[in-house]
Formats: C-alpha cells, structure tokens, sequence
C-alpha cells in the first residue's frame, strides 16, 4: 500500500515539473528584457503596441461573431432535435464531429476554393466578405465544442414539460426558445461561448491563410522577430485560457438542473 | 379503418400540446429550427471539403485523373507524410502511456482528493494551450537560449544541444506535443478508469489475484478499447496540427500541414493539383485515426456504465 502510494507521487512530480517548469521558465524569461534585472518590460512593450491593440480586438470581435452566430444555429437545431426529431440526433453527433476530423487547414483551404473571386458566391473578393468568411470557419471549428456545450444544457433540464408548460401559456415555439429553454440553459450556453473564444482568440492558420489581421497572426509575427515578447504573449495567452477554462468550471457548479431523475 | 387512424392519431397527439390541433405545424416548426444548422454544416463544411476531395481527382481540363494521387510519391512528399506519421505516432504513444500513468497515479493511487481536481482542471486548460503561445514557451524553455538549456550549461556545464537535443526536430516537435497530449488522455481516459469499480479489484483479491494479475486479467482488457481508442484520437489530433510546428521550426521541419500550408501560399509543389491531393491524403489518415476510435469507444462503452 505505501509502495503504490510512492510511485503515485512520483509519477504525479514527475508530470508536474514537466508541465509547470515551461510555465516558469517562460515566465522569468519574460521578465529578462531588460539586462540584469527583472522588469514587466515585455509585457508593457506588447501592450502598448497598436498592432497589439487591433489585432486582439479583431480577434475579440471575430469571437463574439462567432458565438452569436454558432449560438442561433445550434441552439435551435438541439433543441428541436431533442424534442422532436430524436432520430435525428446520430445525423447531429457525426456532422459536430467532422471538425475534428478534417484539419483546420483542409478546412480553409477547401473555404478558398468554394468562395474564391471565380466562384458563385465570391466572399474572399472584399474584406468584410472575407471576415464574414472566417467568423463562419471558427463557427464551423467551434461547432463541436458549441454542440456538445448546448446538448448537455438541455439534458439537464426537462424540455418536453417546459415547452409543454409554455405552450399551454400562449407562447409560440421562438418565444418559448427565447424566454423559457435559452435562460434555463443559459450557464450551458457561456461555457460553449468561453470554449469558441479560446479557439479563437490565438487561431494562426486560417487567419494567415486568409490574410486577415488576427492576434494570431500578429503572435506569429513578434515570435519571428522578437526574443522576449514571444514569452510575454505566452503567459498572456495561458492565462486567457485559464481564465476561459476556470469560468466554465465556475459556471458549472451554477447551472440550473431541472430534469426528472428517472 | 378510418376510425383505427383517428384513434391513432388521437393517442399521438397529445405528446405535443395543444399545437396538436394543426398536426403538421409543430413538425414544420422543428425542421425549421434545425434547417439552419444544416445548410451552414453544408455551406461551410461538407461541400468545401467534398468538393476539395473530388478536384484531387481532376486534372487542369476538368477530366478525370488519378496522375495528382500518383504525383504525390516524390521524396518531398513522402518524408513529409513519414515524418508526420512518426511525430503523430510518437506523440500519441508517450502521451497515451505518460497520461494513463498519471490518472492511474491521482485516482487509484491514493492522493489527495484536491491534487486530483487541480490536475483535471490543469487538463482542462493544458489541452486547450496550443498553437504559437505553446511554442513560444518551449523556446523559453528549452530553446537554444532557454532558460533551462542556460542554466544547465552554465550551472552543471552540461550543453543538451552538444548532446544531440535539438527542439526544431522530431524530437523537440514530440516533446512540445506532449504539452497538450497528456492533458488530453488525462481528460478522456479518467472516466474510464473511474467505472473500474472498486468491487472488482477487491473480488479479484478476496480470490487470490496479485495487483499484477488484476491488471492483466480485468484492468486492462476492460480499459484496451478506450486506450486503442485514445490513441488514435490523439494521432489525429497531432496530425492536424501545424501552429504550433510553424511557430518552432518555420518551414525548417517538413510535415505535411506546413507543407500544405506553403503549397496553399505559394504553390511551392509547382503543380495546384497537387493540393488538393495532399489534403485528400491529410483526410484519410485523420478518418482513418478517427472510425478506429469511433468503432472501438462504442465497444468500450459496454462495461464503462
């Protein structure tokens, strides 16, 4: 018993320096810029530079596009697959699941061919064509995350009875999606739009292949050219998905369960 | 007849409210609400990727040809199919084994129950940190000039790059892969672990079994499928990747998302066919990764109730 406690802690160190010792290094490595001393230099450097600034807020904005969008088509769909259309439900499971399948650059890459200026709907010819294009490939890479965030929201709670209540009262099938099932599942919603924003906020390939401005095109720039920004932007970085991934967990223990346990 | 069907249609009805009144419009309702998310599933996946697939069969005419499938054995091509397969592989395997050692070690090997949680929160997160911020640390780290590369030279006078480490190679990309592959076995395979129930290890012992037997003869048959399971899931998954190789070896390092990346930017394989071609191989090597684990989860999921 005391032997399988030991190896439980040495494997368990083991891990742990592996994956905390990056996290430090970098940090103190961030803190280098200025010879001889430990300073925020870096990180103020980053900060204050305008590209910085736009770029993030690019990003943001594609991020808020992107759950917007990817919480109007999937909410309704699980919705109505679960009260509905059950038989529906393996059709939903393999089509979030493709994103997981076919790489991120295929996936662009196949968006360029299909909207390129040749073609019938030509959305790479201008820039706003261009961004709605990529906030549609991060709904499309979000999808899987998006879906299964949604679909266990509503597992938790009773639809059939809710929207049988909600009927009863008046209220036609978008309203009772609107004000009755959106804010019982609305903790369910915020941790798929928390998982779409760490997606997207550092994505490099589609935004480099589609030439659009993006914190991740701007991060790969400063790690080509930079020496101690590049691990500024990194602890940035962990700490934004931190900050996404411990919201989520947070939420989590705030979720409304309304479903029968049978 | 008509009697039986009003019956029918009556028992029916009530499932859906009073909107049973007008029997088509809830349904009608329904296909609306899903319609959306297909025709976006269509729009902006299926059809791109489809229509990626098929032009990897068809020449600059428009006929029909196999000559850019056959295109694809150059040696350029071929080594970087080979080194993708080792990093993916490679990775896979010491992620699948180092992260089962480490769930088995915070479940079942008597920790602290809040070690366990920080661990699966740290998954969580560590999972999710990829791409450039990943290889930023990593040459922080153990880059030529990182800190633990530094300190090891100039505190313990041992060089890792005179020893032959070097972190733009095969070893540094699977090292650095790791950093998001173990997080990801900790997160699927706990579950698992967690429904081996307590009870059959302790009939296994009440009948005179070793630890050693009981993993041989109960622990691992049961867990197998959700290992093989994993780790093609987690093939798959290093496979796809190409931020974070782009951001730690440039072009230097030839798999084949950097190489289809440079081949989308500048056709760099002199021949557009080619493309599609090599995205048609990227796909059936990440399906392929990807039934092996949808066949065997469902099997697993027999006895992890």
């Amino acid at each position: 018993m005391i032997a399988r406690r030991f190896w439980a802690w040495v494997v368990f160190a083991l891990g742990a320096a592996y994956f905390l010792l990056p996290l430090l290094a970098t940090f103190i490595f961030s803190l280098q810029m200025r010879r001889g001393r430990l300073t925020f230099d870096a990180y103020l450097s980053v900060f204050a530079d305008a590209r910085f600034q736009a770029t993030f807020g690019y990003s943001l904005t594609c991020a808020v596009f992107a759950i917007i969008v990817g919480v109007a088509i999937v909410l309704p769909a699980a919705y109505f697959v679960r009260l509905r259309l059950q038989w529906l439900r393996p059709l939903m499971e393999f089509i979030t699941l493709l994103p997981l399948i076919v790489p991120p650059i295929i996936l662009v890459f196949g968006h360029i061919r299909m909207f390129n200026s040749s073609s019938i709907l030509p959305l790479t010819n201008s820039a706003f064509g261009t961004d709605v294009l990529i906030v549609c490939g991060y709904v499309t890479l979000a999808l899987p995350y998006m879906y299964r965030a949604i679909d266990t929201g509503l597992r938790t709670i009773d639809v059939g009875t809710l929207t049988e209540a909600a009927t009863i009262l008046g209220a036609n099938p978008i309203r009772t999606m609107v004000s009755v099932i959106f804010p019982n599942i609305f903790v369910a919603v915020l941790s798929g739009a928390f998982l779409t924003f760490a997606i997207v906020i550092g994505e490099f390939v589609l935004a480099s292949l589609l030439n659009r401005p993006a914190f991740g095109v701007y991060m790969q720039n400063v790690g080509a050219n930079r020496a101690y920004e590049p691990s500024a932007l990194a602890i940035v970085s962990f700490a934004l998905t931190w900050g996404a991934m411990g919201v989520i967990q947070l939420l989590d223990r705030f979720a409304p369960k309304t479903a029968r346990k049978d | 007849m008509t009697n039986v069907s009003r019956i029918a249609d009556k028992t029916a009805g009530p499932v859906s409210g009073p909107a049973a009144l007008s029997l088509n419009s809830p349904m009608l309702g329904a296909w609306l609400g899903v319609l959306p998310f297909i025709l976006f599933a269509l729009l902006f996946l299926v059809v791109p990727t489809l229509s990626l697939v098929a032009s990897a069969f068809v020449d600059g005419s428009g006929n029909f040809t196999l000559q850019n499938i056959a295109d694809l054995w150059t040696d350029q091509v071929r080594s970087a199919f080979e080194i993708s397969i080792k990093v993916s592989a490679a990775s896979a395997f010491f992620g699948a084994v180092i992260g089962l050692a480490m769930a088995l070690a915070i479940i079942r090997g008597k920790l602290p129950g809040a070690i366990r949680s920080t661990v699966m929160t740290f998954s969580g997160v560590a999972s999710n940190f990829a791409g450039l911020p990943l290889a930023f640390a990593f040459i922080a780290t153990v880059g030529r000039l990182g800190l633990v590369t530094v300190i090891l030279k100039t505190v313990f006078g041992f060089d890792i790059y005179k020893s032959g480490f070097n972190l733009l190679s095969f070893t540094g990309l699977t090292l650095t892969y790791l950093y998001f592959q173990i997080p990801l076995m900790i997160l699927i395979i706990a579950p698992a672990i967690d429904g081996l129930r307590k009870e059959w290890s302790e009939a296994a012992a009440t009948l005179g079994a070793s630890r050693l037997q009981f993993w041989l003869h109960i622990g691992f048959p049961i867990l197998w499928p959700n290992l093989l399971g994993t780790l093609s899931l987690l093939f798959a998954n290093a496979f796809g990747a190409i931020a974070t190789a782009y951001a730690l070896t440039g072009s230097s390092l030839n798999i084949v998302p950097i190489l289809l990346y440079a081949q989308i930017r500048g056709d760099v394989l002199h021949n557009p066919g080619l493309g599609a071609a090599l995205a048609l191989g990227m796909i059936v090597i990440t399906a392929f990764a990807n039934v092996i684990y949808i066949v065997v989860r469902t099997r697993a999921e027999r006895w992890l109730k």
